[in-house]
C-alpha cells in the first residue's frame, strides 16, 4: 500500500447477472488528484463509482480507499449521486437535504445542533444558495438543485469527493461555475468526477480514466484521440477551436 | 350527527377513526415517499391467508392476519432491498397466494364464517374498547419510533445510497418501516377492510405531498386529512345506512380528485 494513493483498485470484476459490466479493472488515484472518469453511457462509469463507494460489492478484485475497504472509510467520503435519481415531488427543504451530509457526525437518534447548522450555513453561502434554504428542493432550477447536492456532499467534510455527472441538468452558464468550485476544493481534497460530457472537463482534469468495460488510466489530464476511440469504440475527430472544446464523432452509415 | 353520538358504538367508532387516521397519516406518508404502495397492497391482501387460517384452526383471525402480514412484509422486504426491479413480481405472487390460501382455508372450515365480510370490508361500528386501546398504544409507539429515528428515516426515504454512505443502518430502518406498515395495515383493516386499506394509507399522503415542505409536515397534514375523511365517511354511512369502509374511501377519493383539480388549475 502506497500512502500517497487515495484509491487503489486491483483486478476488479463486476457483472449484473450475465452482463459483464467491468472486467479486470486496475488503477490508482493519488491524493490531491482531480480524476475524470469518462466513457460511453452503459460503459460502467457509475457502476465503478458505486463499487468504490461500497454501495455495490465486486465479484472479484480488491478496492482500497485510503488503504482500507470502502465501508471503513465512509466518514472521509463525499458523494454527489446522479441527478436523475431524485424524486422531485418529495417534500424536503434545501436545509434538510444539506443537513443529511452531517449524518455521519451524529449518532443514531441525536438531533442536529447549532454547529451542524453553522457548517451548513457556511457552505450554502459559499455556493450562493443560502437565500433558498427554506425552498422546496424539487422546485428549484436544475443548476440550483445541483449546487444543493454539492453542498450536501461538502457538508460531510470529505477528504475525497465523488461526483456522478455534476453538470447534468445544469444550464451551460452554471457549468463553469460548478467546475470552478471543484477546482477550488481540489486544493485541499481529492476529486473524482464521472461524466460522459468531455467538453469542459479537460481544462480541470489532472488525470483521466476511460471506462468501457475495461479501463485505461492516463496520468496526464489530456484527452487523446486514442483514448476516445477506446472509450467509444468508433473513430472520432477531435475539434478544438475555441472554448469549450468540442468533440464530435464521425458520422457513418 | 349529535344524535348518533348518544350510541356508545358510534363514539367508539369516532375515537377509533381519529386514532387510525393519525396512524395511517404517519405510516402512509412513509409508504408513499418510499414507493411502497404496491407492497402495502400486497401485504394487506395476503393477510387474508392469515384470516382464513385463524378461522380454520379456530384462533383469532386478527392474530392470523397480523402474523401473515408481518411475515409477508419481511419476505417482500428481502426481495425489494436486493433488487427493486424484480420486486413487483414477487409482491404480485405473494398477494395472490395469500388470498388463495385464505379462500381455501375458509372453504375447509365447517360452519358459516359469519363475519368474513368485516375483514374484507371493515366494520368500524363493531370496534371494541380493547381494540381502541391497542391501536392507541401502537400509534404512540409509532410516533415515538419515527421521531427518534426521524433524521435517519428521512435520509433513507429520500436517498438510500447516500444514507448508506453516511453510515445510517439502512436495512434495519427499512425493515422497521415495513413492520410498522404491516401492523398498521391490520389495525386499519378493522376500519375499512383489507381490500380498501391501501386507499386509506395512500390517498391522504398523495394529497398532502403537494402542499408540504417537509416529511413531518406531510405526516401531520396526512393525519388531519385521514381523520377528516374517516369521520365524514362515517357520518355519511350512518346517514344513508351504507357500508362505512366504502364511504370513507369514496370521500377520500373525492378529496383526491378535488386536490388534483386544484393543483392543475392553480398551477396554470
Amino acid at each position: 500500500m502506497n500512502s500517497e494513493n487515495a484509491i487503489e483498485v486491483e483486478h476488479l470484476y463486476f457483472s449484473y447477472g450475465n452482463t459483464v459490466v467491468l472486467e479486470d479493472v486496475s488503477f490508482e488515484i493519488k491524493k490531491g488528484d482531480f480524476c475524470v472518469i469518462i466513457g460511453p453511457n452503459g460503459g460502467g462509469k457509475t457502476t465503478l463509482l458505486k463499487l468504490i463507494l461500497g454501495i455495490l460489492k465486486p465479484d472479484k478484485g480488491k478496492i482500497r480507499v485510503f488503504g482500507k475497504p470502502p465501508h471503513l472509510v465512509k466518514h472521509k467520503i463525499g458523494y454527489l449521486p446522479q441527478y436523475t435519481d431524485f424524486n422531485l415531488s418529495f417534500p424536503i427543504s434545501v436545509m434538510d437535504v444539506v443537513l443529511m451530509g452531517r449524518l455521519n457526525k451524529k449518532g443514531l437518534g441525536k438531533k442536529f445542533d447549532d454547529e451542524d447548522i453553522r457548517k451548513v450555513e457556511e457552505i450554502l453561502k459559499r455556493l450562493g444558495i443560502w437565500e433558498y434554504r427554506y425552498a422546496h428542493v424539487g422546485r428549484l432550477s436544475g443548476g440550483q438543485r445541483q449546487r444543493v447536492f454539492i453542498a450536501r456532499a461538502l457538508a460531510t467534510d470529505p477528504e475525497i469527493l465523488f461526483l456522478d455527472e455534476p453538470t447534468a441538468g445544469v444550464d451551460p452558464e452554471y457549468e463553469t461555475g460548478i467546475y470552478e468550485i471543484l477546482k477550488e476544493l481540489n486544493k485541499r481534497i481529492t476529486i473524482v468526477v464521472v461524466t460522459h460530457d468531455i467538453g469542459f472537463i479537460s481544462r480541470y482534469a489532472k488525470s483521466i480514466a476511460c471506462v468501457n468495460r475495461r479501463l485505461v488510466f492516463h496520468e496526464e489530464g489530456q484527452i487523446t484521440k486514442e483514448m476516445l476511440e477506446m472509450a467509444y469504440e468508433c473513430p472520432i475527430d477531435l475539434i478544438a477551436h475555441g472554448i469549450p472544446h468540442r468533440v464530435l464523432p464521425e458520422h457513418k452509415e | 350527527m349529535w344524535a348518533a353520538l348518544q350510541f356508545e358504538f358510534m363514539r367508539n367508532a369516532i375515537l377509533a377513526g381519529i386514532i387510525i387516521g393519525i396512524l395511517c397519516g404517519i405510516v402512509g406518508t412513509l409508504v408513499v415517499v418510499n414507493r411502497l404502495v404496491f407492497m402495502t397492497g400486497g401485504v394487506a391482501h395476503s393477510a387474508y391467508g392469515g384470516v382464513g387460517l385463524g378461522i380454520y384452526l379456530g384462533f383469532s383471525p386478527f392474530v392470523g392476519a397480523t402474523i401473515f402480514s408481518i411475515l409477508n412484509s419481511i419476505i417482500m422486504g428481502i426481495f425489494t432491498i436486493k433488487d427493486r426491479r424484480r420486486a413487483d413480481t414477487v409482491i404480485g405472487v405473494l398477494w395472490a397466494i395469500g388470498m388463495a390460501l385464505g379462500i381455501i382455508f375458509v372453504d375447509l372450515s365447517h360452519g358459516y364464517a359469519s363475519d368474513l365480510m368485516s375483514y374484507l370490508f371493515g366494520s368500524i361500528i363493531g370496534v371494541s374498547k380493547k381494540e381502541i386501546y391497542l391501536s392507541a398504544i401502537f400509534t404512540l409507539f409509532t410516533i415515538f419510533w419515527i421521531s427518534f429515528f426521524y433524521k435517519e428515516i428521512l435520509a433513507i426515504s429520500y436517498d438510500e445510497e447516500f444514507a448508506y454512505i453516511m453510515g445510517v443502518p439502512v436495512t434495519f430502518l427499512y425493515f422497521s418501516i415495513l413492520i410498522l406498515t404491516a401492523i398498521s395495515v391490520i389495525i386499519a383493516m378493522r376500519m375499512v377492510g383489507l381490500i380498501l386499506v391501501i386507499a386509506l394509507m395512500s390517498i391522504p399522503p398523495y394529497i398532502a405531498e403537494v402542499f408540504t415542505y417537509s416529511l413531518s409536515q406531510m405526516m401531520v397534514l396526512s393525519s388531519l386529512l385521514s381523520i377528516f375523511f374517516t369521520i365524514s365517511g362515517l357520518w355519511l354511512s350512518y346517514k344513508f345506512n351504507v357500508s362505512s369502509g366504502a364511504c370513507i374511501i369514496l370521500v377520500s377519493g373525492l378529496g383526491f380528485l378535488i386536490s388534483y383539480l386544484l393543483r392543475v388549475f392553480v398551477r396554470k
